[in-house]
């Protein structure tokens, strides 16, 4: 069976954002990019799925600008049979990236199509339900195992105090989120395959972002910590603080 | 394909976190899982050309392999060997011996970590070297004393130098002397391998050759001619032993600079203050000259053009920058610095080692000297 997975490339977790000039983007100045370390989950949720299949193939799509091809190799050298590179502008709405990837998929023959729960810059949890919607296929997301099953798969989610398990009829789109798919690193031998496997580069389509970024800030410094007193006899004061002023209590 | 490679080291390396390390340290032990699973991935053999099994990469990337490791906080030299070793196999040895290990090295079942050379008469002054490889029929029968050869322990396959013809009969010192690829399996008990203790975490050992018998086909290359043949392994090593230095001073200024922006003393972080900042951002700067020297001297070798100015100069840069690197991160730790806890006096262990060894750093100064510079020779 074959398996689509959506990846994006976005800066490391460790990144120390700092706000644009024009103040509705950040710096990109000196920043470090990686795969999106829920975009791995998937990744390697579809290569295991393939791997116990024993046959298909893994297919990686991304949406954005040529540097993202890094990325697809990336992911090539980890077990990726082909990538596709949608050359076009990444904006915050969710839903302009999911009809550009749909525009992709649409023509592929793939059962599932795997994508990371959130992408780690922007949190919004929307591509994988909005590609959902847009392609008409069933969606289960924040999925932390799965197992194609003849024609349906079936997805674990972890919910409060328990397992949910659900079965989607395929073919079908899951969001992966942190369970069992910790992601495995590229061989020498995978880096190597990788410069010979297909990338293919084409233009996204062009969809009007329904949505803008009007300004970004930083969250405010945290007001130093104030000493209310010593001893036993503080602790009053700082009950009536608590309740009073912090409002915690 | 350079950054790939190094974030796919970085990951395998995080699950060999510092902890490991340090446990492994305490106990003398060898860091066999680690080991294991890198040779797996396919890193320890990336010099080996793709028609055997192996990546069929250069020094340069090699190197980045072991800058890697040691950055993460590991200690590459558990394993480096096989890669130094690689180029008077691959380039002096017969095609019988390289399709007879080659395989085996690349996909991890046979080890050949192990070099050699150095004797109690004979460290900085190679050519005094008198373990005796004597002909008799179809086997040489070895004789001698070597010290400081590590990994033997845990390696199938040792590169030995041993003299086929003995100093005094020779014309240049540097001839009569042969490389031949011992197969540790089966050499029988006349080789003595007796530990010597040290303060790093390293395997290494006195070897005493009491009248070993190897097969003449272990020869590399011609008689005689082995001291050619290692030279241009030793260059190899100097690349990568660099490269190891290189990891090892980013690991201190990575380390010191997190931990000067987090100890704080009289009121703010020590980081705030330049006497703290500029011992590690000086031990910083000589590291990327260090880096930018290892590159030129890789890039040299790889394309098979004479590099041993270059490798030893890169040497002797990276082994200082790492030590710097190490005393500024020391003092950054203050009094926690000694604490084993937090590992960098165990680094700081290590990064002595490259000061002296695989050639010490006077020896460097003094090929510059005399081979680059023209100055008189002294010896
Ligand atoms: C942990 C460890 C692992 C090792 N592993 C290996 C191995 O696997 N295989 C192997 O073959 N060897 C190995 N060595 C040996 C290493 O290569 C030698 O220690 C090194 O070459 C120096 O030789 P030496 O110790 O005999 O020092 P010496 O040659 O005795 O030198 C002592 C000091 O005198 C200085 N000196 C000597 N002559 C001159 C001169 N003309 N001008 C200026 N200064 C001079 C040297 O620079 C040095 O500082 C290892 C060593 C150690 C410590």
């Amino acid at each position: 069976m074959n398996i689509v997975v959506c990846l994006k490339r976005v800066p490391d977790t460790e990144t120390r954002v700092r706000i644009d000039a024009e103040g509705t983007g950040i710096e990109t100045d000196g920043v470090k990019y990686v795969m999106s370390p829920y975009d791995e989950f998937a990744l390697e949720g579809a290569l295991r799925a393939r791997e116990a299949a024993g046959t298909g193939e893994v297919a990686l799509v991304t949406l954005g600008d040529a540097a993202s091809g890094e990325t697809l190799r990336q992911g090539l050298a980890m077990g990726a049979d082909r990538a596709v590179l949608l050359d076009g502008t990444v904006t915050p709405d969710g839903l302009a990236t999911a009809k550009a990837i749909a525009a992709e998929i649409e023509g592929v023959d793939a059962p599932l199509v795997l994508l990371g729960v959130k992408a780690a810059d922007d949190d919004q949890q929307q591509v994988g339900p909005m590609l959902a919607v847009v392609l008409g296929r069933p969606c289960a997301t924040g999925v932390v195992e799965f197992a194609v099953e003849g024609a349906v798969v079936r997805c674990e989610r972890e919910t409060e105090g328990g397992t949910e398990v659900l079965e989607l009829p395929l073919p079908a789109v899951l969001t992966i989120t942190k369970g069992a798919y910790e992601p495995r690193y590229a061989s020498l031998k995978g880096i190597m395959a990788a410069k010979k496997k297909p990338l293919e580069q084409k233009s996204a389509i062009a969809v009007e972002p329904g949505l803008v970024v009007e300004r970004l800030e930083l969250p405010p410094d945290r007001p130093p910590g104030r000493v209310v007193g010593e001893g036993p006899e503080a602790v009053p004061e700082l009950v009536r603080l608590l309740r009073e002023e912090a409002k915690v209590l | 394909m350079e950054e790939q490679l190094r974030e796919a080291v970085r990951s395998l390396c995080r699950g060999y976190p510092e902890s490991y390390w340090g446990a492994l340290d305490r106990e003398r032990a060898y860091p066999e899982a680690f080991v294991r699973e890198l040779s797996e991935a396919g890193y320890l053999s990336c010099l080996i050309p793709e028609a055997f099994g192996g990546g069929g990469l250069g020094i340069r990337e090699a190197g980045i392999v072991l800058e890697e490791i040691n950055r993460s906080g590991g200690n590459a030299a558990a394993c480096h060997a096989q890669m130094y070793t690689m180029g008077t196999l691959l380039r002096h040895g017969s095609e019988e011996q390289k399709k007879r290990y080659l395989p085996e090295i690349a996909d991890g079942r046979l080890r050949l970590q192990a070099f050699a050379v150095t004797e109690p008469d004979a460290g900085s002054d190679t050519t005094s070297i008198s373990t005796f490889a004597a002909r008799e029929g179809d086997r040489y029968v070895v004789r001698g004393k070597k010290i400081f050869i590590s990994r033997v322990q845990h390696s199938d396959l040792m590169i030995l130098l041993a003299r086929t013809t003995r100093r005094a009969d020779v014309d240049r010192k540097t001839d009569g002397m042969s490389v031949f690829l011992v197969d540790l399996r089966n050499v029988g008990d006349r080789l003595r391998v007796q530990p010597v203790d040290t303060m790093i975490n390293h395997e290494t050992n006195e070897l005493f050759f009491d009248d070993v018998e190897i097969p003449s086909d272990a020869l590399i290359g011609e008689e005689g001619k082995g001291f050619a043949y290692i030279l241009s392994g030793m260059n190899a090593e100097r690349i990568l032993l660099a490269s190891e230095s290189i990891g090892d001073a980013l690991y201190f200024t990575d380390r010191a600079t997190r931990y000067a922006g987090e100890r704080t003393v009289f009121g703010r972080p020590i980081g705030q203050n330049q006497g703290v900042q500029f011992p590690v951002a000086g031990a910083y700067i000589r590291s990327r000259a260090a880096a930018a020297l290892r590159d030129q001297a890789a890039d040299l070798y790889d394309r098979a053009e004479p590099c041993g100015a270059e490798a030893n100069m890169c040497k002797l840069v990276a082994s200082e920058a790492a030590w710097e690197a190490a005393n500024a991160a020391m003092d950054v730790f203050g009094g926690y610095g000694l604490a084993e806890e937090y590992g960098i006096e165990r680094k700081f262990r290590e990064a002595r080692l490259y000061l002296v060894a695989p050639v010490s750093n006077n020896l460097v100064l003094s090929y510059v000297g005399q081979h680059v510079l023209g100055m008189p020779r002294s010896f």
